[in-house]
């Protein structure tokens, strides 16, 4: 049952071959069995699920099932689950129970999928290797010794070693692609303002949003479109109608006009992984697509830019853990100041804290120009990039990660080091394009993700881009040994 | 840009950070070094860029004045460490 994919778990409930029950159970031993191992999880909500996987099942012999009716899943434990811890993988929300349920928690449950737990994740969704969380690093399940990508690395596990069909995750920088391309899974970023952030735990608000992780883009479709769609509740929530993702899958590719940024296949790319990603582009030509080099000249600023705005963000979204209302409080606090400090000294971790920091300073008086308003301009050059290639192409490809995954420790205590594993797909967070990895093939064993980045709103046309080439391939059915 | 340990301690003043002295020097390394990555944003030219907030072009959304949400004070209170008659307590601010 965990080899087969949504689609056909769906098909499967609403045939009668086994029920939401026997599944959700089945994902919860599994979860047992080896989620300790990879340490993927947080919390596993076993009665819970049961519970719901009951209702799902009731309403499915009701005949009224939906596609994801009785389907399990896991949140990445930054979305408000109302009733159950959400840590966002932090020693400040520890102790906190979420008094409400994300909108895109709320959707998901309405949908008829079952929340069979929280996934790891790294510290407040900072860090690209889950190596930062408060409940200790994910595992690789391709190679224990390796991480699994973050910051979405509980998930992309998870997922990976199929001890959940699909999950959500979160993508600021790359954070649920990174890890999807280190995992061989498929995950994708929608458009900023595509889905709801309301009880999504901010990270930068500016570039924060929620995604599918699952093992197949017909897959991430399905999750998608129940994900999707206005939110009055989110400022930045945008009012447009939700495409059915999964009717345009099958779309053919001839004359797909495809663009190859040469800045995305220079240095700091390892060549195993660029082998791997030629003949991935040599199979869609193969389709009758067209292949055109573009380029966007302002690559190079979008770490930089990123390191500025981001930490920005964050150091105001997370000046709300003070001790007072909620989460981590130090012992015997002397007076105010002492109460903030220590709660806060306490309650982060050390890339946290870094990230704070950076913030407090890019943001501070003689310094805000230098800065932050550089990096905005920049921002836009950015983006003005992507617009232009846009009038060339339909879509841009390119690696998702310039490596394979690395080993645990390797890259810690070197932040920048670790924030250049980003550095193909930070640019689409701060452009809020909508951008996809796929499995593309292998490189010492290890998983290589494709990535494909669409315009705004063109979620439905990457589906279909990704969706074809999971038809005339079989690296995203590809599973890690012993699992 | 090298970070000085004074540099530091004002920083993490401002955000409200408790940093142990021992820890001061790695976090002025770790900081200068991430700073010396975003110092290649000076070559730049963004004379006449209009800078971008957000990814997309809109405003923020306004709704009628009317109240919608309900009390939900109880609910909150159970994260909370310390209440009492229903308000959140904090070590004295005034004298």
């Amino acid at each position: 049952m965990h080899n087969l994919t949504i689609k056909q778990l769906s098909a499967g409930l609403r045939a009668k071959e086994f029920s939401s029950r026997e599944l959700t159970a089945h994902f919860l031993a599994r979860i047992e069995q080896h989620g300790g191992a990879l340490n993927c999880f947080i919390t596993a909500t076993h009665a819970q699920a049961l519970a719901v996987a009951d209702d799902a099942d009731q309403r499915l012999r009701a005949g009224e099932g939906e596609p994801l009716t009785g389907v399990p899943f896991a949140h990445k434990d930054i979305f408000c689950t109302s009733g159950v811890k959400t840590s966002c993988g932090s020693r400040m929300l520890d102790n906190f129970i979420a008094p409400y349920d994300a909108t895109l928690v709320t959707r998901l449950r309405e949908a008829g999928a079952v929340m069979l737990g929280k996934t790891n994740m790294d510290e407040f969704a900072m860090g690209s290797s889950n190596e930062t969380s408060y409940y200790g690093a994910v595992k690789n399940p391709w190679d224990a010794e390796r991480v699994p990508g973050g910051s979405s690395g509980g998930s992309a596990a998870a997922v990976a070693a199929r001890l959940v069909p699909a999950a959500t995750g979160t993508d600021t920088g790359g954070s649920i692609r990174q890890p999807a391309s280190l995992c061989g899974i498929t995950g994708l970023k929608p458009t900023y303002g595509r889905v709801s952030r309301y009880g999504m735990i901010a990270f930068a608000s500016s570039l924060d949003q929620a995604g599918p992780m699952a093992r197949s883009a017909e897959d991430c479709a399905l999750l998608l479109r129940a994900m999707s769609g206005f939110d009055a509740r989110d400022s930045t929530s945008i009012d447009r109608e939700v495409p059915d993702y999964t009717a345009t899958l099958e779309r053919p590719l001839e004359g797909l006009r495809i663009g190859l940024p040469k800045e995305y296949f220079g240095e700091g790319l390892d060549a195993g992984v660029a082998q791997v990603i030629d003949e991935a582009i040599a199979a869609y030509r193969s389709l009758g697509c067209e292949v055109i080099e573009t380029s966007l000249p302002n690559t190079r600023l979008a770490v930089p830019v990123y390191y500025v705005v981001a930490p920005a963000e964050c150091s105001s979204n997370l000046a709300r853990y003070d001790g007072v209302r909620f989460g981590h409080r130090c012992e015997n606090p002397k007076d105010l100041l002492d109460l903030y400090q220590r709660s806060r000294g306490e309650g982060f971790g050390a890339e946290v804290k870094r990230r704070i920091m950076i913030g407090t300073y890019v943001l501070s008086a003689g310094y805000y120009d230098a800065y932050y308003l550089k990096a905005q301009q920049a921002r836009r050059l950015i983006s003005d990039d992507f617009k232009r290639a846009f009038e060339q192409v339909d879509v841009i490809m390119g690696p998702t990660s310039p490596s394979v995954a690395f080993k645990l420790g390797e890259k810690a205590s070197d932040p920048v080091r670790m924030y250049l594993s980003d550095i193909y797909t930070i640019a689409t967070n701060l452009a809020g394009l909508p951008g996809i990895s796929i499995p593309a093939g292998f490189h010492q064993e290890l998983p290589v993700g494709l990535q494909i980045i669409a315009n705004h709103f063109d979620e439905g046309r990457l589906l279909n881009v990704a969706h074809r080439f999971q038809q005339e391939t079989d690296w995203h059915t590809r599973t890690p040994n012993g699992l | 840009m090298a970070l000085s340990a004074e540099d530091i301690r004002r920083i993490a003043h401002l955000a409200r950070l408790q940093i142990e002295e021992q820890d001061i020097p790695r976090y002025a390394d770790s900081l200068s070094e991430i700073l010396g990555l975003v110092e290649q944003l000076r070559t730049v030219d963004t004379q006449g860029v209009l800078p971008m907030a957000h990814p997309q072009e809109v405003a923020q959304r306004l709704r009628a004045d009317e109240v919608t949400e309900t009390d939900q004070r109880a609910r909150f209170l159970e994260n909370a460490p310390l209440v009492e008659a229903g308000l959140y307590l904090v070590p004295r601010v005034i004298e």
